[in-house]
């Protein structure tokens, strides 16, 4: 299947090569480079890249193009997985998953990646097992086997290779059993410049700590488990279970690991958090123009809004910013044109404005389109789509650990764009409405300069607010 | 390298790593270390566990250079071939089989014959590892290696099941019959199977179903096309309706789950099978796993950060998922698009709102005007796709559209694009007659800048002029002649032929023949109008997901997804002969009036099953002793008459069996014989465990009734498994019934006796949530029910680990669940090993220091002979006894059920009572327990 691994930095070094069959000679990698030219973007380097002999399946990450090479038919999304097991397995070892740590592991590195692969097909990819296998770094440990000269290698030998549960490494003891999870729920979405919702979702995991001694086995259920329809789990998690009783049963892996991800896409169940007002212009003489944007809460549930960032790209002909802001601080990079607003914590009564000039080229003509804005944030103690863990019940062990939920809501891909076919210049031919009357006021055309913002209250949904989550639980449980 | 050499060679192990580091970074760099290969080589068999690892990684990777010195090698890995340890026997296969150097293809070929049959299923995963890496080195092994894959298609452990399927692809795909036994067994396994092998699983099985059932689709679609037909639908009726094999419905249940996987791989194999084997009506379950179909419309709205490749595969769905109802958004959506910085994404935008008018009538005029707004774009690379696309779009009705054409006419003067000036001249010349006044006019432009135009514009300049010649050559004669004159003299060979052909068309000159008539039908034909076609159709012949299917060009290796057969292929191939693996097996203990024994064993063949049945009626008032007795030898009878012939009628063995019945009666009851035959009761009893696979066996077909049961006798001690009170009225003991476990001799028996003590029926006895410890196996009995009063024995299998963990788990009824535990004490995980006097003092001789526990001890009161001694020994642990000279020692010998490992006991008695206890055992855990538990049998 995977016949050989490459490690290429974005700057085009190749790094490490690993070969699992005979050795395919680096000059391979020229396709992929020629590829990597062409679009112009590490993002937009095509996922499979066609050789005379063979094909390269890549993809990128931590700013390293991961390249395998293959040479018969195998679904692409297996060696696509597949590599971002490997990625997931180094950020597991070393903390980060970059050039640096790669090379400065790299023995590890190759002993990983031999137990990961036997001749192309996954062998252990677990991550309980290969730390059976393979201890990771610790600076005491490599402090010691530099004078030493021991070694990483784990002395024993998999046992849970050969168990029922392989995903569960053997004989796990700690004193102090504890069992944490992270509720993290991301919001996708686009917003057109009136605030009306074109678009959301939430991506939500729940990862997990679970670190218990023995064979413990879990059943972790919701108040709410009805919102969630769309999931994927962990493969420790027993399916039947969720499909029947809605509840999470499982023998967990030792350590941190992804339990499950849900996706929650119906649109009146995603609360928007924030709306933005914003008016960026462009004069169409004096090459200059004017930005004036302000944030503000829109359904926190009572909750505060942090770590607030703006993020907009501004056309090529914007040379420079001259802006003040109330709250926080803003840098425009003349080079990637790119503005940031980095406003922290959002105060509901003073809400936070940045308002100045641009100034452009002089003699380009002006930009087309208004830029979009994008929008990170974070609310702690908070699952948007109301998401609550009931309770962990812990079977098959006699103690009683410490447990703990946590939620936290943050931006995905947050974008708040005007989706308008905006045609300026003389030489209009015909506006161009599209056919459906059901088009809300709101979105027609607006002329430049005359910004039009619509009212941005708040949406009020019939429902009830959602339960909140942010508690800890109650100890001890009782089963 | 000297320096690495010299480090290599030291005798201190830290020197070895550091240079064995040093190399492998030179590895993974690219950096050529052969040279070093002698000095490597000598360290395969290095203590040191890493350097011997790195050694590996080494040798796998040069080996195929340096093959005479790898040969050096080989002796270590066959040494570890044979190690006790399993992991050490597979770690040795897995370097073994990596090393490409030819010579050795026998030593692999028997090393993976071995393995294949190895104890240990961690073993057997390596070899059906090795196998596609021989067959890669010499590919002449095929058929010695097809007889591997097709032992290790069996095996039922889920840790071999996706790396045989692998290598059964890489190998053998098409010899899709090794498949037939097996394909239940891989349905069942393969929720429990890891991830990767999930994803081989499932594309083959896609392929052997598609090779074996008939289409779920077939009849709908036919039923659709004959519809008003009646002579065509009384056919359809007298055809056999469409019934799906219970195996298609089998592995369509079977990988439904699998879509809530993490990996992405795998609920992409399972979406494909589906697409590709399921009803038309069930395909839906996928839209969700995928996030596809209408519905999910906004799933696919494209953001300026996606990277390209998804923008226009998400540009791709959104065009096929346009219809009249949404296409105003889907409109809205792409005219956004069309700001988008990335060019091709704005080129690829403009042609799916092209598809959309193609597609979608209504909003032709809409879409086109749009179009046209566009050409108004400062960018020139918007306005020249968008001349492509509406030059496209205006061969559908060009007479209503003279004035967007007109509008094209003028924008010539400024766009610069080579293909959109070509489009706009062609359209032009096509539809002159459209734009009379206009049209001689471009031409004179044209000719005036004719010399510094691309290739492309100059042949559609000629073109217009030929086409313009033969409409108006009044007003454009004398501009065509010039422009053929410019031709005629370009440095494009294409288009000084073009002129010269053209010319010969369109004037009529002396020598001018035939064709010059048809000149105007030539040019000015009316042309079909092009379809905007996706840039992806044309590849669903490739199974979805698929390499091949992705690149839209066979990859090397693809299997074809064969077509559904007209008639399926006989079903019965798959049926599993279960005769020597698993045996569906039931005791049912109890006549009407509490003497009767019903033993069923059942063997399902080609779907026949053949009950042994073996009714004793006898009188109520037996003693139990004899009853035990008589139960006992029917036992033996039936089993024997079972092994002898199977085929025997059912009513032959009945006379059979009153002729024993006589018989018995007439034995006369002797102490001695009623304990041996208590004894073999016991046994007999064990062998037919009830192990009912609800697959092979069908629980409705034992009709009868039976009300009571019979405890085996009391040699054996039963412990409590459920107390009647807790169990609300379900009373479970269990007692390790010594007797190998005949589906798993990795297993310990254990038999459980069930007793309902209510007034109802209990139904659906079943275990379900075994939490067990790391490596623990437990083999579940098949569900069972109760009637009030009844009590059933079943025998389950458990893989301790030789370790005297509990067993947890849930024994459910219908209605309740009950957490219950297995203890094992230590003697029950062994089994009697048969040594001779000889072969104990070797064995003993190798496991002394750290594995020899000695012991000074009293014996008990009663302990006065031998024969006590042994009796007390062998109730404590199942060992047996070994012959032995003297006449003050008794030893006794047994394996671990689990690993295998030797347990040898030694009891030296002394004068006054003493006596000392010896145990030997590589397991130091195990023999210290032993001790103790002997140490109390013998001095009570």
């Amino acid at each position: 299947m995977i016949h050989s691994l490459f490690l290429i930095s974005n700057a085009g070094d190749l790094f490490l090569e690993k070969h699992w069959k005979s050795v395919i000679s680096r000059s391979v990698c020229d396709y992929f480079f020629e590829a990597r030219e062409k679009a112009v973007e590490p993002d937009n380097v095509p996922p499979v890249i066609r050789t005379p002999h063979h094909y390269l399946i890549n993809i990128y990450r931590e700013k390293i193009f991961f390249v395998s090479v293959i040479q018969t038919e195998v679904p692409p999304l297996f060696v696509i997985e597949f590599l971002h097991r490997v990625a997931e397995t180094f950020q597991d070892y070393f903390g980060e998953c970059s050039e640096t740590t790669i090379k400065d592991n790299v023995v590890i590195v190759y002993e990983l990646l031999e137990e990961m692969l036997d001749n192309g097909f996954p062998l252990a990819t677990e991550s309980n097992i290969l730390k059976e296998l393979i201890r990771p770094p610790t600076i005491l440990r490599s402090m010691v086997n530099t004078i030493t000269g021991s070694s990483n290698v784990g002395e024993t030998l998999p046992t849970g290779q050969l168990s029922t549960i392989p995903w569960r490494r053997a004989g796990v003891k700690y004193t102090n059993n504890e069992a944490y999870f992270d509720v993290v729920e991301e919001i996708d979405a686009i917003l057109d410049k009136s605030g009306t919702t074109v678009f959301a979702e939430i991506q939500g995991v729940i990862d997990a700590c679970v670190k218990l001694s023995g064979m413990p086995d879990l059943t972790l259920s919701f108040m709410n488990p009805r919102l969630l329809d769309d999931v994927s789990f962990h493969p420790c998690v027993r399916y039947k279970r969720w499909e029947s009783e809605r509840v999470i049963a499982f023998i967990p892996p030792d350590g941190n690991f992804q339990l499950m991800s849900y996706h929650i896409s119906a649109q009146n169940l995603v609360a928007i958090p924030v709306y933005v007002k914003q008016n960026i212009s462009f004069f169409e003489t004096g090459s200059s123009g004017r930005l004036d944007i302000t944030v503000g809460p829109k359904q926190t549930m009572g909750k505060t809004l942090e770590c607030l960032v703006v993020t907009v790209h501004m056309p090529k002909v914007v040379l420079s910013a001259n802006l003040s802001a109330t709250q926080g601080t803003y840098n425009y990079d003349p080079v990637t044109k790119i503005l940031v607003w980095d406003i922290g914590k959002l105060n509901p009564q003073k809400l936070p404005n940045l308002k100045g000039s641009l100034s452009l080229q002089s003699g380009a003509p002006k930009p087309e389109e208004n830029p979009s804005l994008n929008i990170d944030l974070k609310i702690q103690q908070l699952a948007i789509s109301g998401l609550k863990v009931n309770r962990l019940d812990v079977y098959g062990e006699k103690y009683k650990p410490f447990k703990g939920v946590k939620y936290v809501t943050k931006a995905g891909k947050f974008q708040f764009h005007s989706p308008y076919w905006t045609i300026y210049g003389p030489r209009r031919v015909a506006a161009w409405q599209p056919p459906s009357s059901a088009r809300s006021p709101s979105r027609r055309l607006s002329a430049p300069g005359t910004p039009h913002l619509s009212p941005l209250g708040v949406e009020v949904s019939g429902e009830e607010p959602l339960p909140l989550g942010g508690a800890v639980w109650e100890e001890p449980d009782h089963h | 390298h000297d320096d690495l050499k010299e480090m290599l060679d030291s005798n201190k192990d830290s020197l070895k790593l550091e240079a064995m580091k040093r190399i492998v970074a030179m590895i993974a760099r690219g950096k050529n270390a052969s040279d070093l290969f002698p000095a490597v080589v000598k360290n395969v068999a290095c203590k040191n566990i890493e350097v011997k690892k790195l050694v590996y990684v080494y040798l796998v990777r040069y080996a195929e250079e340096q093959q005479d010195l790898a040969l050096l090698s080989i002796s270590t890995f066959q040494r570890g071939l044979k190690d006790p340890n399993q992991l050490i026997r597979a770690s040795a296969l897995r370097v073994l089989s990596s090393i490409r150097v030819t010579i050795i293809v026998p030593i692999m070929m028997l090393a993976i014959k071995e393995a294949a049959s190895d104890m240990s299923p961690y073993v057997r995963k390596t070899a059906a590892h090795a196998i596609p890496k021989l067959h890669s080195l010499d590919p002449e092994q095929k058929d010695q290696l097809i007889e591997v894959i097709e032992k290790l298609l069996a095996d039922k452990t889920t840790l071999v099941a996706g790396s045989v399927v692998m290598a059964f692809e890489e190998v053998c795909p098409d010899r899709i019959d090794l498949i037939h036994k097996n394909y239940r067994k891989l349905c069942n396994l393969l929720i429990d199977v890891e991830e990767w092998g999930q994803v081989v699983i499932i594309n083959m099985l896609t392929r052997y179903a598609r090779t074996q059932f008939l289409n779920p689709n077939v009849n709908v679609s036919i039923t659709h096309m004959y519809e008003d037909e009646k002579a065509e639908v009384t056919t359809l009726e007298k055809r056999k309706p469409y019934v799906m094999d219970p195996d298609h419905r089998l592995l369509l249940r079977n990988t439904k789950p699998l879509l809530q996987s993490r990996n992405a791989a795998v609920v992409m194999a399972v979406a494909q099978l589906y697409f590709h084997l399921a009803p038309k009506a069930e395909v839906g379950i996928i839209a969700k796993a995928l996030g596809m179909f209408e519905p999910y419309l906004k799933s696919f709205y494209i953001r300026s950060t996606d990277p390209t490749q998804i923008k226009i595969l998400k540009l791709e769905v959104l065009t096929n998922l346009a219809n009249e109802a949404n296409i105003s958004t889907i409109l809205r959506e792409f005219q956004t698009y069309i700001k988008s910085m990335d060019k091709d994404f704005v080129a690829a935008s403009i042609q799916a709102i092209g598809r959309c008018a193609t597609n979608i009538g209504e909003v032709r005029d809409t879409c086109l005007n749009g179009l046209v707004q566009l050409l108004s774009n400062r960018d020139e690379l918007v306005v020249a796709e968008s001349v492509v696309v509406i030059k496209k779009l205006l061969q559908m009705q060009p007479e209503q559209h003279s004035d967007i054409i007109k509008h094209m006419a003028k924008l010539i003067d400024n766009i610069q694009v080579p293909m959109a000036r070509a489009s706009i001249l062609w359209l032009i010349g096509e539809y002159c007659e459209h734009v009379p006044k206009i049209a001689p006019d471009v031409l004179r432009k044209m000719a005036k800048s004719f010399t510094n135009e691309e290739d492309i514009v100059k042949l559609q300049i000629i073109n217009l002029a030929a086409k313009l010649y033969l409409t108006n050559s009044k007003q454009t004669k004398l501009l065509t002649q010039y422009v053929l004159n410019l031709a005629k003299y370009d440095q494009n060979y294409d288009i000084r032929d073009r002129a010269r052909f053209i010319r010969q068309l369109i004037v009529p000159t002396d020598k001018s023949g035939a064709l010059n008539k048809y000149a105007k039908k030539l040019f000015l034909a009316l042309k079909p109008a092009p379809v905007l076609e996706s840039p992806f159709k044309d590849r669903d012949h490739f199974q979805l997901g698929s390499l091949s299917h992705l690149l839209n060009a066979k990859a090397a290796g693809y299997q074809e997804l064969p077509d559904w057969p007209e008639s399926a292929p006989d079903p019965s191939v798959r049926n599993v002969e279960v005769k020597d693996s698993v045996c569906a097996e039931r005791t049912v203990l109890t006549g009407p009036e509490g003497a009767g024994v019903l033993l069923l064993q059942t063997t399902r063949g080609s779907s026949n099953i053949l009950f042994h049945v073996l009714l004793l009626h006898s009188h109520s008032e037996q003693s139990s002793g004899a009853e035990n007795r008589k139960r006992g030898r029917k036992a033996v009878k039936n089993q024997k008459s079972a092994s002898e012939s199977e085929s025997e009628s059912e009513s032959s063995e009945s006379e059979d069996e009153s002729e024993e019945e006589s018989e018995e009666e007439s034995e006369s009851d002797t102490d001695v014989r009623k304990k041996k035959v208590g004894l073999d009761w016991n046994r007999i009893l064990a062998n037919y465990v009830c192990i009912i696979n609800f697959d092979t066996f069908d629980m409705n077909k034992i009709t009868s009734v039976f009300s009571q049961t019979i405890a085996p006798s009391g040699l054996i001690k039963m412990y409590e498994l459920l107390h009647r009170i807790t169990g609300e009225g379900l009373a479970v003991e269990y007692c390790f019934s010594r007797q190998p476990f005949s589906p798993d001799p990795n297993m310990v028996a254990v038999q459980i006796q069930f007793t309902n003590n209510t007034n109802s029926e209990t139904k659906n006895l079943h275990i379900e949530d075994p939490r067990l410890q790391s490596g623990m196996r437990i083999r579940e009995f098949a569900e069972i029910g109760l009637q009030p009063s009844e009590s059933v024995t079943v025998v389950i299998g458990i893989d301790f680990c030789d370790s005297t963990q509990a067993a947890n788990f849930q024994l459910c009824t219908h209605t309740r669940k009950f957490f219950v535990s297995v203890q094992p004490p230590v003697g029950e995980l062994m089994t009697p090993a048969f040594l001779t006097e000889n072969d104990f003092k070797k064995e003993q001789g190798k496991l002394m220091g750290m594995n020899e526990i000695l012991e000074k001890l009293t014996l008990g009161e009663k302990c006065v002979n031998e024969h006590v001694i042994v009796e007390r020994v062998t109730a404590t642990a199942n060992l047996s006894r070994v012959p032995c000279g003297s006449d003050k020692e008794c030893r006794f010998a047994g394996k671990t059920v689990s690993s295998g490992c030797l347990v040898l006991v030694t009891v030296t008695t002394k004068e006054g009572g003493g006596a000392q206890l010896t145990v030997n055992c590589e397991k130091m855990v195990i023999g210290t327990m032993l001790v103790k538990d002997i140490l109390q049998a013998l001095s009570q």
